[in-house]
């Protein structure tokens, strides 16, 4: 080889270098998030075989409420209180994510998007728990009651859904907002120029285009507002335990609250039963909700990317 | 306006920014604008366009007859795209776009300020430089405009203008097997003699084309030439091109464009030189820079 082209050997050592930090980086990643399921998912199977085995059986799973140191696991209690909870944020933050997200990139001056959007985004980096505190001063006595005589006064379900869809607006208004802008300016004129108006161009031609971003934005949106937790934990109430119910005006418990309960060790699980073990069981499905919504919307946004 | 009602339509009675539906002028309006109507489409009356504090084009007085295909060519930057994106206020888009004169469409000011856009725009048709089919169906393309003007809501009167509407636009034998496919997997000189399919839908009275064939190639390119010939008795086109032979080929009148540089501030501003007839342009043209630019020695 010509000696000019051959590669020098300190070369190769720092390039080999370079490449074994970043091979451990993405390895240390992997490994981790391998832990973290087989963890999950041992420690899920260790509480269900201990759970059949006592006198009640896996029958406690379900049962009257969630009342996990009288070892009673009615997980029913818990996805009843999430669906609830994330139904009632989502009732809020799509027609508001999407609205601003269809006004910002269709509506909006430039300079104006230039202004709201990074406002939308200080939205987003709110921190959740200042958002569970507003939930219980704000949301709670000054809308759900108001709304709705026959509220409980202190925790509701809906307050903490409010609370958790404040907080999946900027998620939804931000992924949808650049799937809007992502349709080709050509589409736009070619729809202006046929004599259509602003709303019928956003409404036939940008909003289908963009279609496949949107639900991504809005599986998203979900997925945040599923595993959303320190609102619940606070304004939701049934912090130790919770009955089975279905109305949103009442207090209840979701499968993220339930499980900051026990990790908080504010229940004082840690012992001979089974409460500390079923916080694992509960992340597991969690983990496996959540999952399978990020997979969704990971499809959809592959789909989305091939569409121009 | 007696050949037809269309233009008097575009303008609001009740002027307060609505944008919805058809409004008609004043009829003593009307009477004054139809007395001294000349047989123009489009004039423009020291047009210059503004894109913020830049001028882009300078005082261009230009006619546009009935029925002709008017061309309009110069070199690049010279504007006339900018002068035709006026004719159907497609520079309103441009958020930074400001025009200052007048563009008098059958005698009444496009600029005016009870004119709806939208309104302009059904009226007066655009295919753009490159081919920009909706992600729909060929069907639904072209009954995108019936649909949203209203103009025809059932299945059975938008068959009628879709098949229509591919006829004249020599498309109906390619794809009329094919109707519900994507327009996407077409070729790129069926795209765009469907955008013209399409434009010509909703029944315009003028069809612009910006650069209508840069995309293309030779064999599409003539294609469109064609169909510009054949349509032309029933629309007033007015078409941009870079390619002087095609405007020597298609069109009737021919307008020349060119650019003024600043010597001081180093600004280029599109100028009107001269718009005649295409063969007078083409031969022998008043002026020696349009001499220059059609025969190929552009200074």
């Amino acid at each position: 080889m010509h000696p000019m082209i051959r590669t020098s050997r300190r070369r190769r050592r720092s390039d080999g270098a370079a490449r074994r930090v970043f091979q451990l980086a993405a390895l240390f990643t992997f490994v981790i998030t391998v832990l973290i399921i087989g963890t999950l998912a041992v420690d899920a199977w260790g509480f269900l075989s201990k759970l059949a085995d006592t006198p009640d059986g896996l029958g406690s799973l379900t049962a009257i409420g969630w009342f996990p140191r009288r070892g009673l696991y009615d997980i029913g209690t818990l996805v009843v209180g999430t669906l609830i909870v994330t139904g009632i944020a989502m009732l809020v933050a799509v027609p508001l994510g999407l609205g601003a997200a269809i006004f910002l990139s269709e509506y909006a001056r430039p300079r104006l998007r230039r202004y709201v959007k990074p406002l939308l985004e200080i939205l987003a980096g709110i921190p959740s728990v200042v958002l569970g505190y507003f939930a219980i001063a704000v949301i709670n006595p000054d809308i759900v009651v108001n709304l709705f005589s026959n509220a409980s006064k202190a925790f509701t379900l809906m307050a903490a859904g409010i609370g958790v869809g404040i907080l999946t607006i900027p998620i939804i208004a931000s992924v949808a907002e650049d799937a809007l802008r992502a349709v080709p300016h050509a589409l736009r004129e070619a729809s202006s120029g046929l004599g259509a108006k602003r709303s019928q161009t956003t409404f036939r031609v940008i909003i289908p285009g963009a279609i496949s971003g949107i639900v991504a934005a809005l599986i998203l949106g979900m997925s945040r507002a599923i595993g959303e937790t320190m609102v619940v934990a606070i304004a939701a109430g049934a912090v130790g335990g919770g009955l089975f119910q279905l109305t949103p005006l009442q207090p209840g418990q979701t499968m993220t609250g339930a499980m900051a309960a026990l990790g908080f060790g504010s229940d004082q699980v840690a012992g001979d039963n089974l409460a500390f073990e079923s916080l694992y069981f509960v992340g597991l499905l969690l983990f496996v909700m959540t999952f399978l919504l990020n997979y969704l919307s990971d499809r959809l946004v592959t789909r989305f990317r091939e569409v121009y | 306006m007696t050949e037809s009602g269309k233009p008097m339509n575009i303008v609001n009675e009740n002027v307060v920014g609505s944008d919805s539906g058809l409004q008609t002028i004043a009829s003593s309006e009307r009477t004054e604008v139809d007395t001294d109507t000349p047989p123009f489409v489009f004039e423009t009356i020291d047009l210059n366009v503004y894109y913020g504090d830049f001028r882009a084009v300078r005082d261009v007085n230009l006619t546009v007859a009935k029925n002709e295909i008017t061309a309009l060519i110069g070199p690049s930057g010279c504007g006339k795209s900018t002068v035709l994106r006026c004719f159907d206020r497609m520079n309103d888009l441009i958020e930074t776009a400001r025009v200052d004169g007048r563009v008098l469409y059958h005698g009444l000011d496009l600029y005016g300020p009870d004119v709806d856009a939208v309104e302009v725009r059904r009226r007066v048709g655009m295919v753009f430089q490159k081919p920009n089919p909706f992600p729909k169906s060929i069907f639904d393309n072209i009954a995108y405009g019936p649909r949203i003007s209203g103009m025809a809501k059932k299945k059975a009167d938008l068959a009628v203008i879709v098949e229509r509407s591919l006829r004249k636009a020599a498309l109906w034998d390619e794809v009329k097997d094919r109707l519900s496919s994507s327009a996407l997997g077409m070729s790129g000189g069926q795209q765009q003699r469907l955008c013209i399919a399409r434009a010509i839908a909703v029944d315009p009275d003028v069809l612009l084309m910006d650069e209508p064939c840069s995309s293309l190639d030779p064999i599409a390119t003539t294609r469109i030439e064609e169909l510009m010939k054949e349509i032309k008795d029933e629309y007033t086109i007015v078409i941009v091109t870079h390619n002087m032979q095609q405007a020597a080929r298609v069109s009737d009148r021919t307008a020349f464009f060119s650019v003024e540089v600043n010597e001081q501030s180093d600004a280029r501003t599109g100028i009107l030189v001269e718009a005649d007839a295409t063969e007078k342009i083409f031969s022998t043209p008043a002026d020696d820079r349009t001499e220059r630019y059609v025969t190929g020695r552009f200074g």
